[in-house]
This record gives C-alpha cells, structure tokens and sequence, in this order.
C-alpha cells in the first residue's frame, strides 16, 4: 500500500521526498541486471509521455539525491520509524546495498537488530541461500545462520521495488530460519506492483512513486 | 591510534560482538565481521553514538560511506549529525557522471566511484568505513573526495587492523596518523 492512501495522504514530507529523488534516463545499460524489469514496468507507466526522451528512456529512480537532503532523508526514515515503532519488531533485515542505507537507522531507532541480506560470498560466516528469478538468469541472496531466532519479528527495507523478486526471496529467507515477516517496506515502488501488493502474503508498504523526467511535458 | 581505547566503557561489549571468522575470504586471513555487532541494538547504537559524540557541532557536512559495509554506519551517523550522505562505490553502480579512483590491491587493481555534484568545494568531510586495513580504500575515498574540493576532516572506522604491511604501507601510515582516527584495534578481538 502506498503511505499516501494509509493515514499519511497529503503529508507534506512524501512531496519533498519524490522531488529529492533523481530521474536519471538510461540507466543501467540493457540486459545488465534484474532492473531492467523494473525499467520495462516505468517505460510502460511513461508510454504514454509525449515527450520522446520518455518514450525511448529508462527511467532509474536515484535515491542518492534524496540522502544529500538531511531532511528529506531524515523524514523518509522517520516515516518508516513512526511505522513500526511499538509493534514488538526485533528483526530489520535490509537488502545488499540500498537497503543498507535505510535499514539501519529504522533498527536503530525501534531497537531492533540490522540483519543485512547479501549477494552470493560476502558473508563470511555460515550462509543459507534464496536464489530468485531475474528476467535473463537468476541471482541469489544470502543470510547468516544464527541471525535471527524463530519467532522473530521481522521487516524487510530496500530503496525501491518493482517485480518483488528480490523481496520475495528475502522474505523466504526470512522464513526459512523461522522469523515471521510482518511488511516489506520500500521508499519507491511502481503502482503496477500495487495491485499485487502482497508479496508471498505479505504487505508492501511504499512511500512513493517512480517520477517521470524532471522537465518532461 | 585510537581516541577512546581502554577509557569509554561501551568499547569492551562493542569489541567482544565482533566476529572474527577464520580464512575469510582466503587462506591466512582473520576476516573481522561486523555482522554480528550489528544483532545488538545496544552495541550498534554506542558505537554510532561514540562517532556522532565525536563528531557533532564540528561543522561536517558531508559522511561519505565505502560500499557497502560503509553504508551500514555512515548514514546513521549523517542523520544524527545533520550532514548528507555521500555513497562511494564500486564502478558502474552509481547511475548519474562520476569520477573514479583507482587503487591498488593486495593482487591487483580496484576502482571507487563518486557522483559529481554530490559534494561542494569547501565542504567539510567525514570517511565512514568498518574497517582500515593497508588504508588503499580510505585513500581512494579521501582522494575523491579531495578532488571535488572537499576537505576531508577524518576518517572513521570501527575496526584498525594493526601491523598490516603492504605495498604503499609506509606511505599509508603517515596519512592515519595525520587524518585517520580508527575507533578499536583488532589485535585482541575475541575469536567466537
């Protein structure tokens, strides 16, 4: 569900957040990496943009603007925090390597531990392993064993979200060592995935939509 | 040469959740894994809050973070110090012009990223990363940021790796006692 239909419509610090966010065209290359599903889903929202820089681009939503903005970062991951502080969360698990960054400052601030989920062989200790599906081949995405006890309670943080791929496999990691998933949240999704919001059952919580190029139309 | 060894008592619990893992990733090497520091909400915070103690009301602007253990401990610390936060990473992962650093590595070469625009000229810096090892990275980092006219207050590290010799080494040593201020030496860390 997007944050602007659940208790946050018209909050001044989602407009601030998106128009922090970078529209960079172009970006990545085809065939790359498992974006490019994501890439394909913002071509068709853009389809139908007059103007041909939208036609022709891919549009990858850049966060990095968004964390040169203290307060816009500040609000984006206080809106999460106000979130999930109080419902008995110990677990924030985020995804290698943007959810890096708005990972732990939620578990900080909710007291829950960070439990970073990693690409194949930069964990160093004992792994269990989640391969999911990219649109050309497969990737993988690993935890510590030891991480997280059954019965935990569980979130799961990336910057954006577009097949729920990757987020389907961090939730079945998750799972699998016994936690129990309560949201996924991320700070960009496309709103196609929001009619599948629910990724193996478990709600999506979005701040905002991908933006279209600054200046388009 | 760290600023708070044997004096703050968070050091002691902060030093025995580091998890040392045997042959990481090669033969020979003690691997120093954060991970398991990171399982405790009370250590992760005093260690971020011994850097944001260290650091606010210093006028810093900019908390630059490695990829990807960088971005574990620097953006919490931006946050809390009122700076931006500027990820420095592997090529071909930032999406809008960058420029690059190349470093030397034990065997071969590596590269560090950072997008032009993220940083002012005169802009006060602060580099986050887990761990300093020969420095290589940390110097790549400072150079980037250096040459986008920044200038690099300190650098912060949870972990120093003592003794590491390598090529560049002596040079490396001058820069950390200049600039770097590492947090914990590894030397007595508790194998788990």
């Amino acid at each position: 569900m997007f944050a602007a239909e659940n208790g946050l419509k018209s909050d001044p610090r989602l407009q601030g957040i998106s128009e922090a966010i970078r529209v960079v065209p172009h970006f990545p290359k085809q065939g790359l990496n498992s974006s490019l599903v994501f890439f394909f889903g913002v071509w068709l929202f853009n389809y139908f943009c007059c103007c041909g820089c939208c036609l022709t681009g891919i549009m990858f939503q850049d966060i990095t603007t968004l964390l040169l903005d203290h307060k816009a970062f500040k609000d984006t991951v206080d809106i999460f925090v106000d979130r999930y502080r109080g419902m008995n969360i110990s677990v924030v698990a985020g995804v290698e390597a943007r959810g890096f960054v708005f990972g732990p400052a939620i578990a900080l601030a909710i007291g829950a531990k960070f439990v970073p989920l990693r690409k194949p062989r930069k964990l160093p200790g004992e792994v269990i392993s989640e391969a999911y599906e990219l649109e050309y081949g497969t990737d993988c995405l690993e935890i510590h064993v030891g991480a997280v006890q059954s019965g935990e309670r569980a979130i799961v943080i990336d910057d954006l979200v577009a097949t729920g791929g990757t987020l389907s496999a961090a939730i079945r990691l998750l799972e699998r060592v016994g936690a129990e998933v309560i949201e996924c949240a991320c700070v960009i999704g496309v709103r196609e995935v929001k009619g599948q919001c629910r990724l193996n059952g478990k709600p999506l919580y979005i701040l905002v939509e991908p933006r279209q190029i600054d200046n388009c139309c | 040469m760290s600023a708070y060894r044997d004096e703050d008592p968070r050091i002691h619990d902060i030093k025995t959740r580091i998890r040392v893992v045997p042959n990481f990733p090669k033969p020979g090497i003690m691997f120093q894994d954060i991970t398991t520091l990171l399982l405790n909400p009370k250590a992760f915070k005093d260690t971020i809050d011994l850097f944001v103690e260290r650091y606010k009301g210093k006028n810093i602007s900019v908390v630059a973070g490695i990829e990807a253990r960088g971005f574990i401990f620097g953006p919490p610390i931006a946050l809390a110090i009122g700076a931006k936060f500027v990820p420095l990473r592997k090529p071909r992962k930032l999406p809008g012009k960058v420029i690059s650093e190349k470093y030397i590595l034990e065997y071969g070469k590596d590269c560090l990223e950072m997008h032009v625009g993220a940083v002012k000229s005169g802009e006060r810096a602060l580099v986050v990363d887990d761990l300093i090892a020969t420095g290589g990275t940390l110097c790549a980092a400072m150079n980037l940021l250096e040459r986008a006219g920044a200038e690099v207050v300190e650098c912060a590290c949870v972990i120093e790796l003592p003794d590491l010799k390598g090529p560049g080494a002596i040079e490396w040593q001058a820069i950390v006692c200049a600039r770097g201020v590492p947090l914990i030496m590894a030397d007595d860390a508790i194998l788990l």
